[in-house]
């Protein structure tokens, strides 16, 4: 690891930096009793424009989507490019449905979506497989940050020979964002939130301008990436989609959307923002990330046309493709710059991580603990029962890491998107519709998880050859169908979930079976900051007024 | 929650209701994006990109600026 000294260096001495901005964040707009589960797990709901531009950007554009991302475009071309689509339909979506989650969750105090899902169905059952999917579909992808960092590290030579040398570096660093994560709450992440994406912006500005530069300019970088995909004998990849994987491409850009804001960390960061103005507000600014991703992506072409071999994966004969951005940075950058580039992948995935752990230890606290385990629990219990959930999130994530083939978790992950999905017609049509009979959301929730996890577990890869869980990309010949079309598992699914509870629903209630009733009114879901009726108490008392300028700039 | 708080029904403020003809608008950033033929193809290039790339990077602008004008067009007046 001799020649990585100067990267390593930097890399390391950044990391700690962020580390320190993680502890101090506990005094960061404080406020006077951090002993509440609002102010530890939402930031005391107060943050403004700017705040919830970095925390919600560091919370969907993780480290492993920057890895990824590119390393897909590196493998199989324009298929991996459904990123962009994918993030550009998601803020309309939030701008219609997620801002009025908001009100009614302000209104009544909800911290998690099964919080919600309790309240307008009565029916705890329903909220407590919605707080499991929820931590069961997050917890892969903490760890999957994970492969991220380790990515970096591997690329820099910092690995050993037994298992523990090899996974020691990652062990530290999610010792230290544990910590602080425990300490300051959701504040940590919105503090180093800020670094990650400054970093990141630089990083990716000077890839774009000094690359293409290098590489002999955009139109070679495309042209080689074509030569490599007609040279591979696949017949699915190229610059352009195929006939066979349109709808895939469709397909997984709307499912991953729906699926993206379904996730409990999304909420979380959208449940901090102080009113309905700034998520609206944000909703048009966030996009810039998503310019950010398209360009991030193109590094996977780069890599080509710079002849870039991935490092060799943890099997035999295998390669991790994930290395190719890390590999493309060491080798074009002068070395300082590669250790900023490393540092802001590293950081990048400390943000999502804590957001994360934080949004399952609150899934625990609210649906678990507090309605199955101690009813009566104060605010401050739940605050304590958070925290310390949140350190054995991360113990999890980390022992799945070094324990397990990574590979194991980029496989729950897929399975991830795919289970969240089924939250959709409790959550997200639920916002809209109190139709579903309660009975027959579990029906569908329990039929979009069983055909779910049925089609994933038919889907092969070709290229690792694996017979069963090597993508999300379903082949409709399965199903009978006389064709060579993939479509996103995700999506076929759902569909099949909201269908079966609908037809539940009007089986339960031709049968009379009892549904509970709504403990919200159609005016909830349009409260806005200041609403004499809502019900949050902790306020914070001091705010920092250089840190979040209010009213934030309009875009 | 296990004392969830049941809002008296007060007097109805007249507050903006979410229902406006502009949130119609928001489907086009939705749905555009999602016709593959319309930007399935390598010429016209610009600088470089070919057509898939460029016309796709262009929606983020087709988004920002409907979520934009619904905003604008959507918010309370003061």
């Amino acid at each position: 690891m001799g020649d990585h000294v100067t990267e390593i260096v930097i890399f390391s001495v950044l990391f700690l930096l962020v580390s320190g901005m993680g502890f101090v964040a506990a005094r960061w707009r404080a406020p006077n009793d951090m002993a509440h589960l609002d102010e530890w797990g939402l930031g005391g709901r107060s943050f403004g424009g700017w705040i919830t531009w970095f925390l919600v950007g560091g919370d969907l554009y993780t480290a492993y989507t920057f890895v990824a991302v590119p390393a897909l475009l590196f493998g199989a071309g324009a298929a991996g490019f459904f990123a962009v689509p994918y993030t550009i339909i998601i803020y309309p979506l939030v701008f219609l449905v997620l801002v009025r989650l908001w009100s009614v969750s302000h209104r009544h105090g909800f911290v998690t979506p099964a919080d919600f899902v309790r309240s307008r169905f009565q029916s705890p059952t329903l909220a407590l497989l919605i707080a499991i999917t929820g931590i069961v579909a997050t917890m892969p992808y903490i760890a999957l940050q994970l492969v991220g960092i380790e990515a970096v590290l591997k690329t820099m030579g910092v690995t050993g020979d037994s298992a523990i040398a090899r996974h020691l570096p990652i062990i530290i660093a999610f010792a230290i964002l544990a910590a602080y994560t425990y300490q300051s709450g959701l504040r940590a992440p919105a503090l180093i939130a800020f670094v990650k994406d400054t970093l990141i912006y630089i990083v990716i500005l000077v890839a774009i301008i000094y690359l293409p530069y290098k590489l002999g300019g955009w139109g070679s970088i495309f042209d080689a990436a074509d030569a490599k995909f007609d040279a591979s004998p696949n017949p699915n990849d190229g610059i352009l989609l195929t006939a066979a994987n349109q709808w895939q491409y469709i397909t997984l850009a709307l499912g991953s959307a729906l699926a993206l804001f379904l996730y409990p960390h999304s909420l979380t960061g959208v449940l901090a923002s102080k009113n309905r103005d700034v998520i609206k507000r944000n909703m048009s600014a966030l996009p810039a990330y998503s310019l950010l991703l398209g360009l991030i992506a193109l590094l996977g072409f780069m890599a080509i046309a710079a002849g870039v071999k991935p490092l060799p994966g943890a099997k035999e004969g295998s390669v991790d493709s994930n290395t190719v951005v890390p590999l493309l940075f060491d080798q074009q950058f002068p070395s300082w710059f590669t250790g900023i580039a490393f540092a802001a992948i590293g950081i990048g995935a400390l943000v999502p991580a804590a957001i994360m752990s934080i949004a399952a230890a609150n899934l625990f606290t609210r649906n678990i603990y507090k309605e199955y385990l101690k009813r009566d629990a104060s605010p401050a219990q739940e605050a304590n029962v958070s925290k310390i959930t949140s350190l054995v999130v991360k113990v999890g994530a980390v022992a799945c890491i070094v324990f397990l083939d990574p590979q194991f978790s980029i496989d729950l992950q897929l399975i991830g998107g795919v289970i969240i999905l089924q939250t959709l017609p409790a959550v997200a049509l639920g916002i809209y519709t109190r139709w579903f009979h309660r009975g027959g959301l579990i029906a569908g929730w329990v039929a979009g998880m069983g055909l779910g996890t049925w089609m994933l577990y038919q889907v092969p890869n070709a290229a690792t050859g694996r017979a069963h869980f090597g993508g999300s990309a379903f082949s409709l010949d399965k199903f009978g169908f006389d064709t060579k079309t993939t479509v996103y598992v995700g999506l076929v699914a759902v569909a099949v979930n909201l269908a079966v509870a609908a037809l539940a629903t009007l089986a339960l209630r031709a049968g009379k079976v009892p549904d509970g009733g709504d403990d919200t009114v159609q005016d909830d879901y349009f409260a806005d900051e200041g609403d004499p009726r809502v019900s949050v108490p902790a306020q914070p008392t001091s705010t920092d007024p250089d840190l979040d300028p209010a009213p934030s700039p309009k875009v | 929650m296990s004392d969830p708080e049941t809002p008296a029904p007060g007097p109805t403020v007249a507050r903006a209701k979410d229902k406006s003809a502009w949130n119609w608008l928001l489907f086009v950033p939705i749905v555009v994006p999602l016709i593959t033929p319309l930007f399935n193809n390598d010429s016209p290039r610009l600088f470089g990109f070919p057509t898939f790339y460029w016309l796709q990077l262009l929606f983020i602008v087709l988004g920002v600026s409907t979520t934009t004008v619904v905003y604008q067009m959507t918010k309370k007046r003061r």
